[in-house]
């Protein structure tokens, strides 16, 4: 435990409160005042208003979407299935600056809805709303979809043999079941489209601003620090509410339901309504998450004879001191790192929270861990500048600092993925290997460690490929004239010409693959009982 | 004394799971725990292993207070319940744990593993998936693991619990006769009283977190410390009375009772065999409610007008019908009077 | 876990934090006195030779930090002022100025060549806190091929661009949190003075679209730029820079005879790109020796290439390619950083509420 708390206490609180600290400090007292001010701003009430709203809506809409496809995915068996479960997923992790010029593929001018219908979405609340669907449809397969493929489907058999409809029984059983579920994978998407930055930046323009933009225009453009501390602190209790609630639902879905091997339930669609429904999911699949897609590889491709992508291997380019190819293996190399410091945080808070004499305090510590997924790239980014520059934790210009924030983002991940699995291990398997004289260290290598080895992977290759994908608080850091991946693409984007915009889409779909490809081995590895994720 | 509990409390949310137990377990001796679910039998266990903080009096392993001493340090052994073997290792694998996690060298490990394996019944079977084992066969698996350390002491909880009469009743006799020979210095708890007098040197029961009784199998089964372990015994005639003299008044008349017997409002234990059927018209009137055979004798449910039912054992030949009507004698030597 | 042994773990924690918060300065990678720190922002670059000569010349090692765009370098330079992350921070133009100086982020230095800067980009007179390093113009694109299509003479100037003729073909971005946005309202604050609302709310009543930042205007509005065509982009004006043109050029593959995007000459705001020698720097005599360096020769006549500007030294010469497709503005608007200092906040919430609002 001590070592998370550590972690986190220098990593996140730390540098967050000194970032907090330097905007409503006024000398030696704190400027508290400032809170009302800023609070009767109608600025600000706008923004917070406008931030409820849309996430409320997004969330909504995510579910309406996302539920049919979290059956199709669970109950029934089609080709092609575990690939397209991992498409799904890509969007998630990809970098929202490639996402935001793939989406506008999708709803922008000359988009696949203005050629057809003549609808031009782009400019509209919608393009944002559509574009938190297409983030996070596979929140909710994965989630949802998840506990629906292992739920015993003689449950609702057995409701059937005592009299109820099939609509009776689904209701009366499998809903109640799914419901934490629904709540939980709703929680989390409501938290991602509440403190959703790089759609509503890129998809907002100047008028749409959700708490999250506005707390980076303050920071980063206005630099009027006391404004964006107290946004972050309204943020916080906000993020901190939901997760809250979050929590509540996760244990309530830790609660004995009979599972079974999912494998077990799937099977072909039969009848007119179950190949409708598959049809329907598939194209919408389709038409939300491939189509976006498909279209950065194409443009990728633009160029006659793969110059985009043969342009990357060439340092005479000027964007960079070195050829954009570096920063695939850069970005390798950070996720990496990133994804070392998330396993072993993750693993030990993971492990912490599973002891039975867990307190509610370490309790706590879980809704705590989810935290930086709420909190600003923007005010982590600057808070580590003003936090940690001071020997021995001058990490300001160290290359670690970027895998630091890095696992910030993926600790939750593994947390999360790992605590399910954890939890089912038979705390008297450890005591028997105590008593026999294995030391706690002995205990978790030997019983715990071969038990989730598989969920450990597919954390690790969550983090790995959620690390992949970070922007926001990597382009924060400074660093030298290493970029990682959707640095170099945000920068090539950030530049007139040609080739600058075919590299970016080569570079995007090169991300895109090695996530995709990533989440095909993690599909493979998927156990019974990997969490939410 | 290689093991002693000193007032050892457990609270679990302000109940006392175990409630200052004194326990004494010299070395080389078999001590088994008896007593019902809920009985605190268990979190003695757990206790002596380290693996429960009592949250009041101490432990004592060969006199060393164990308070603060991690489970991994403690050198005792505990088979669980339903043997807790690791599923990801072979059989090999789990009985040669303990050796590794102290260290022992590889070739030893081996030599070791093949000894125990061929001690337990099961030679050769180093290799085999746990999984594919027989619960006989775990039980084996788990009593080798618990053993390859060469622990202090061994503790084993409800250690046939899962198995079937026959088996169990063979296991108990191996088990007996491995311990004797190998001087091994056990502690065990059962629910079983007949595991528990088969197996131990002595036997004590629990109650509520408290010891009720203590002693030699057969001291506590010809003289139950009171009602509750009599009732606990499987006996089933207990009854309220006054003793005065060579007699004692009850809800079924007067009842002989032995000439040392102490005097006043007591409870009395009626042994079956002490219950003697007699033509109706003598004694006690009865009628025959149920009767059960148990293999040696038959049991005969007996109801005596209003009074509480009693209980006889009687001979094959002997046994009344269901429906008849008889009459009942008490021999004073089969009569307890309890504390 | 009981709470004492976490109360432990967590005053342990915090007791590692203040000790490495109270710990003494100094030291860190940058403390070595051969290194020179550059801290700039990400669109910096330069060729990889010429660095490697200046470092062979002064023996001096340069390590670049990028800090994200030039706002955020500046103001993380001022948040790190007592203990600045490099020696020298590049990237601090004319509309940024006044923040960066009134932070006191600077100190003094006179590079070597000052002399050689052209007067008009000279600034913070005589106190030498920033050095002068290229200049670019923000101005109006526009989309050759579009205009010659619509038959239509491409605007000119500002006035212009409020004629019925150009109705919905502008975009721009958003003056408060994009450069080349807050640039062309300055542009417009220099050309029209106090009167700069009303030729905004022409403009507005014109059809102009405003995004929010380069990469949405250019890649995704503007006809004219090659994402733009792919994107299907309408609008065939966009505010932009001066040396867009020449870059769709360089960067095409085959290169085309002509850019094809033009400037509008007449709207373009000059802006400078200054740099100056940190406060509490560990390596001053590195960050002077890679002042000097800036304005040498070699770098300011390897800039127009890398980063898209022009140097601000009289006797640099620009590469061809760069002058024949892009060549500098003839009679830019220009503010003084004083005059841009006093009003560019109240400027920016005006033109917020009365543009976007």
């Amino acid at each position: 435990m001590a070592g998370p708390v550590v972690f986190f206490a220098l990593f996140f609180a730390y540098p967050v409160v000194a970032i907090v600290g330097r905007g409503l400090k006024d000398g030696d007292g704190w400027h508290l005042a400032r809170i009302g001010q800023v609070l009767a701003e109608s600025g600000v009430r706008h923004v917070l208003w406008f931030t409820t709203w849309q996430a409320l809506v997004s969330t909504a809409l995510t579910l309406l979407v996302a539920l049919p496809g979290a059956y199709v995915f669970a109950r029934l068996d089609f080709p092609g299935k575990q690939v397209l479960r991992a498409v799904v997923t890509v969007p998630f992790v990809l970098p929202t600056v490639v996402v935001g010029t793939a989406f506008l593929a999708l709803a922008g001018r000359g988009g696949l809805l203005d050629e057809v219908w003549g609808v031009r979405l782009d400019t509209t609340v919608w393009a944002i709303l559509l574009a938190h669907v297409f983030f996070n449809y596979a929140v909710v397969v994965r989630t949802v979809g998840g506990l629906w493929a292992q739920l015993d489907p003689r449950q609702e058999e057995a409701a059937r043999m005592l009299g109820a409809s099939r609509a009776a029984a689904w209701r009366t059983v499998t809903l109640p079941a799914l419901a934490p579920a629904v709540a939980a994978a709703a929680l989390m998407v409501f938290l991602f489209t509440f403190t959703s930055f790089g759609v509503v930046q890129i998809l907002g323009g100047p008028t749409f601003a959700t708490l999250e933009v506005e707390i980076y225009r303050q920071t980063a453009d206005v630099f009027d620090l006391s404004t964006a501390a107290v946004l972050t602190m309204i943020q916080f209790v906000a993020v901190g509410a939901v997760l809250a609630v979050h929590a509540w639902t996760v244990r309530r879905r830790e609660s004995a339901l009979r599972l079974v091997d999912a494998s077990l339930t799937a099977r072909q669609p039969r009848g007119a309504g179950q190949w409708a429904l598959l049809a329907g999911v598939l194209l919408t699949v389709a038409v939300l998450l491939v189509l976006p897609l498909a279209v950065l590889v194409e443009r990728s491709l633009d160029a006659p004879g793969f110059a985009s992508y043969r342009a990357l291997a060439d340092a005479d380019s000027g964007v960079f001191l070195v050829p954009p190819i570096e920063a695939i293996g850069t970005s390798l190399q950070y996720a990496a790192a990133a994804t070392v410091i998330a396993v072993v945080i993750g693993g030990l808070a993971a492990t912490a929270l599973t002891r039975r004499d867990a307190g509610r305090l370490v309790r706590g510590f879980d809704a705590l861990l989810m935290l930086p997924l709420g909190v600003s790239a923007v005010t982590v980014g600057f808070g580590f500048l003003i936090a940690l520059d001071e020997p021995p934790l001058d990490l300001r210009s160290s290359w670690i600092l970027v895998p630091l924030a890095q696992a910030l983002v993926g600790v939750p991940f593994v947390v999360r993925t790992m605590l399910p699995v954890l939890r089912a291990v038979d705390t008297r398997l450890r005591e028997a290997a105590a008593v026999l004289g294995a030391s706690p260290w002995r205990v978790w290598r030997e019983v715990d460690l071969p038990l989730v080895r598989r969920a450990l992977l597919v954390a690790a290759g969550f983090a790995f490929a959620v690390s992949l994908g970070e922007f926001g608080a990597t382009v924060f850091i400074a660093r030298p004239d290493n970029p990682t991946l959707p640095v170099a693409v945000a920068r090539l984007l950030g530049r007139p010409g040609e080739t600058n915009y075919g590299q970016a889409m080569a570079l995007s779909t090169i991300l895109m693959v090695v996530c995709a490809v990533a989440l095909l081995v993690l599909e493979r590895l998927r156990t019974d009982r990997t969490g939410e994720f | 004394m290689l093991l002693s509990l000193r007032g050892a409390t457990v609270r679990f949310g302000g109940r006392a799971v175990l409630d200052a137990v004194d326990l004494d377990v010299a070395e080389h001796e078999i001590v088994c725990v008896l007593g019902p679910s809920g009985s605190g039998k268990s979190t003695l266990l757990r206790v002596v292993a380290g693996l429960q903080e009592p949250d009041a009096g101490a432990v004592l392993l060969a006199g060393r207070d164990q308070a603060g001493v991690p489970a991994h340090r403690r050198e005792v052994g505990l088979m669980f319940q339903d043997h807790q073997l690791f599923p990801q290792r072979d059989v090999g694998g789990n009985v040669a744990f303990g050796l590794r996690a102290r260290g022992v060298p590889r070739a030893e490990q081996g030599e070791r593993v093949r000894e125990l394996l061929e001690l337990v019944g099961l030679p050769g079977a180093a290799r085999r998936a746990v999984a594919a084992l027989s619960g006989g066969e775990q039980q084996r698996v788990a009593l080798a693991r618990a053993l390859a350390p060469r622990p202090r002491l061994l503790m084993l909880d409800e250690p046939l619990g899962q198995l079937d009469r026959s088996l169990r009743e063979r296991l108990v006799v191996e088990l007996r006769e491995l311990f004797g020979r190998l001087g091994t210095t056990v502690l065990a708890v059962t629910h079983d009283q007949g595991e528990a007098f088969a197996l131990a040197d002595r036997v004590v029961v629990m109650r509520e977190g408290r010891i009720a009784q203590s002693g030699t199998p057969l001291e506590v089964w010809q003289r139950p410390a009171d009602a509750f372990v009599a009732r606990f015994l499987g006996f089933e005639n207990v009854v309220e009375a006054t003793v005065t003299g060579q007699n004692a008044d009850t809800a079924w008349g007067k009842v002989p009772v032995p000439g040392d017997a102490p005097q006043g409002a007591r409870t009395l234990l009626v042994r079956p065999a002490g219950v003697r059927l007699v033509p109706a018209g003598e004694g006690l009137r009865c009628r025959v409610a149920a009767r059960t055979f148990r293999g040696t004798h038959v049991a005969v449910r007996l109801q005596p007008g209003d009074a509480p039912p009693l209980e006889a054992a009687c001979a094959l030949r002997a046994a009344p019908e269901a429906g008849d009507e008889v009459g009942v004698e008490f021999d004073p030597d089969e009569i307890v009077v309890l504390g | 876990m009981g709470i004492t042994k976490k109360a432990t773990i967590l005053a342990a924690g915090l007791g590692l934090v203040t000790l490495c918060a109270c710990g003494s300065s100094g030291g860190g990678e940058s403390g070595d006195s051969r290194t020179v720190t550059l801290v700039s922002h990400d669109s910096w670059a330069a060729s990889k030779e010429v660095i490697a000569a200046f470092e062979k010349e002064s023996g001096y090692r340069v390590k670049v930090l990028k800090d994200g765009d030039a706002g955020q370098a500046v103001n993380k330079a001022i948040l790190t002022k007592g203990n600045p992350q490099g020696d020298v921070l590049f990237g601090v133009d004319n509309t940024l100025l006044s923040r960066a100086l009134d932070n006191g982020i600077f100190q003094p230095y006179e590079p070597k060549d000052a002399g050689r800067v052209a007067p008009e980009s000279r600034a913070d007179q005589g106190r030498h806190r920033v050095t002068p390093v290229d200049t670019g113009d923000v101005c109006v694109n526009y989309d050759k091929e579009w205009f010659s299509e619509h038959k239509l003479t491409p605007p000119a100037s500002f006035d212009d661009l409020i004629k019925p003729e150009y109705r919905n073909l502008l975009v721009t971005e958003n003056a408060a949190t994009s450069s080349p946005g807050l640039g062309f309202l300055l542009g417009t604050a220099a050309r029209y003075g106090d009167g700069w609302p009303e030729y905004w709310k022409k403009l507005k009543a014109n059809g102009v679209k405003v995004v929010d930042g380069w990469e949405q205007a250019y890649n995704e509005e503007f006809s004219g730029s090659a994402a733009g065509r792919k994107a299907r982009a309408d609008r065939p004006l966009v505010v932009s820079y001066a040396s867009s043109p020449p870059a769709e050029v360089i960067y095409a593959d085959p290169r085309p005879a002509t850019a094809p995007t033009g400037v509008a000459s007449g709207t373009c705001f000059r802006q400078v790109e200054y740099a100056g020698l940190l406060s509490n720097a560990e390596n001053p005599e590195g960050g002077k020796a890679l002042l000097d360096f800036l304005i040498g020769k070699r770098f300011q006549e390897d800039l127009p290439l890398n980063m898209f500007v022009y140097p601000v030294r009289d006797d640099a010469k620009v590469p061809a390619d760069f002058a024949k497709f892009g060549p500098q503005a003839k009679n830019p608007q220009t503010l003084d950083p004083e005059e841009i200092a006093g009003h560019r906040d109240e400027w920016v919430k005006s033109w917020t509420s009365l543009v976007l609002k």
